[in-house]
């Protein structure tokens, strides 16, 4: 290193508006790159964590369309299951990445982080689009296991993006609509079902993938909502984890 | 000379506890500086304070004249900090872990590559900037945080304890980078560290910190010679804080555990 010390660039990224965003889209992508790099170093995770989704599918799935116990209209169970997989994955990973928080309170990487000029609200969503690019590398094999097994799924691309969008962007798995309809449930679960975000992500999956119907503007329109809230409440208490 | 660091009338409590009693420091521009006390005396809430992790409750902080509460990104980025846990990622390599911090600090994408190898290089890791920071040594793990603390060039290096659970060579190590950094580039220096004979060869002045008041600020030598002929660092640090541990700190189960852990993935 020839050069002398440089005071870095005082605050030209908080000064206005456009600074902001500029710097919240650059943090995101900054932790979605380093999400890119760990799985590139390691894939075994991906591959371990497949494994419940595929018994999910295979076994709980083809037993249930065989049994045909749940009533799902004129849609085969197989493939009325497989977007509830889909977000079930996703689910799981955003529990980890909230888990993984902690951890990395624990070992200082948090600490640092929060020492680095990135607002906290886009270190919340950095981490949880960072989520997003593990979910989605999982929801592509779920769509690739849900094919072979004879789910008959759309491959339009618009509407696949509009299932990493659904994903990235999608809580409760079991109050949701995932595994059965929402009218098979009893009426205290079902309002729970209905105020609970999962659904809303489940519901735009099937609408998407295997053209059920749905409001996909309110679907989407409940999860942007849902993840701000939730990043926003996120960013504020995060400060606490530190001290 | 101008101050990099001021504290004054500075007080913090967790709860019932007095971490921090009405401190008033300064850190002049361009010194090395060491914050000495035992466990629970409030040398790491004092930086915590500083380096904007903790909110203020009394009193004001000031960084290179910039107030830590309303203006505290523009703090962030005149800092490099080291914190006492090893705190890189073990599933990166060690230019990804470097070039993960150039991109925090908003490092221009035309310069980083080169910035990223220019502290690898600095901290002798260009051998091994490619492999996973897993696969790192304990004292080559405190390097690559020393590179991470230093990509953006910061004007205010803050060490928590860097060389806790090295051994003594990898401690050396450590600190030869560290006072050549300091010398080369004028960086101001603030740290942390329970090994008095490291601070009295390393830093130009130190503060002991007892029970989160200030007992003493000087150079190390002017603190011995207020002492004695023959005194150390060690003695004018038991004469201001005393032989005995603190029990009463606030989190100092935690402190231990992290210590400890530390310590143990050090090997």
């Amino acid at each position: 290193m020839s050069a002398p010390p440089v005071a870095p660039p005082v605050a030209w990224a908080e000064s206005s508006l456009a600074g902001r965003t500029s710097q919240l889209v650059s943090r995101i992508g900054t932790f979605c790159l380093v999400e890119l790099q760990r799985l590139r170093h390691d894939r075994s995770e991906l591959v371990t964590r497949m494994i419940q989704p595929i018994l999910w599918l295979v076994v709980f799935g083809k037993t249930f369309s065989r049994l045909r116990a749940i009533p799902t209209g004129d849609v085969p169970y197989l493939d009325y299951l497989a977007p509830g997989i889909i977000a079930q994955s996703a689910l799981f990973v955003a529990i980890f990445y909230g888990i993984m928080i902690i951890w990395e309170r624990d070992s200082g990487v948090l600490t640092k982080l929060l020492v680095t000029p990135t607002p906290r609200v886009a270190l919340v969503a950095g981490k949880a689009f960072a989520a997003g690019v593990r979910a989605v590398a999982q929801a592509l094999i779920v769509i690739v296991v849900a094919a072979i097994l004879g789910v008959s799924m759309t491959w339009n691309p618009l509407k696949l993006l509009g299932v990493l969008v659904v994903v990235v962007l999608g809580a409760a798995f079991f109050a949701s609509n995932a595994l059965y309809p929402v009218d098979l449930m009893p009426r205290w679960l079902q309002v729970i079902s209905n105020g609970n975000p999962l659904s809303y992500q489940v519901a735009a999956l099937r609408g998407l993938l295997i053209g059920t119907p749905t409001n996909l503007w309110l679907d989407f329109a409940v999860l942007a909502g849902s993840s701000a809230v939730g990043i926003g409440t996120a960013a504020a208490l995060l400060g606490r984890l530190a001290r | 000379m101008s101050n990099a660091i001021e504290l004054s009338g500075v007080s913090y409590r967790f709860g019932e506890h007095l971490a921090v009693d009405a401190v008033d420091l300064a850190v002049e521009t361009g010194e090395c500086f060491g914050l000495l006390g035992p466990n629970g005396a409030g040398k790491t809430t004092t930086i915590r304070l500083i380096n904007t992790l903790l909110p203020l409750q009394r009193g004001s902080v000031r960084v290179f004249g910039l107030d830590v509460q309303r203006q505290a990104m523009a703090v962030r980025r005149q800092m490099g900090y080291v914190p006492q846990q090893l705190s890189v990622e073990a599933a990166l390599t060690g230019r990804e872990n470097v070039a993960w911090f150039a991109r925090l600090f908003d490092v221009p994408r035309s310069e980083r590559s080169e910035r990223v190898a220019e502290v690898l290089e600095l901290m002798e890791l260009t051998e091994t900037a490619d492999r996973l920071a897993a696969t790192y040594s304990g004292g080559m793990v405190r390097r690559l945080e020393l590179a991470q603390a230093l990509v953006n060039r910061p004007a205010l290096l803050v060490l928590d304890e860097p060389t806790v659970g090295l051994d003594p060579v990898a401690r050396d190590n450590v600190w030869k980078r560290v006072v050549d950094m300091q010398q080369r580039y004028a960086m101001t220096v603030l740290l942390t560290t329970h090994y008095m004979e490291e601070a009295d060869v390393l830093c130009d002045r130190v503060a002991l910190l007892h029970r989160g008041r200030l007992q003493a600020v000087g150079a190390p030598d002017a603190l011995k010679a207020a002492l004695g002929p023959d005194a150390s660092l060690e003695d004018v640090f038991r004469h201001h804080t005393g032989d005995t541990l603190d029990e009463e700190e606030k989190g100092g189960l935690r402190n231990v555990r992290t210590t400890r852990s530390t310590a143990r993935r050090m090997g």
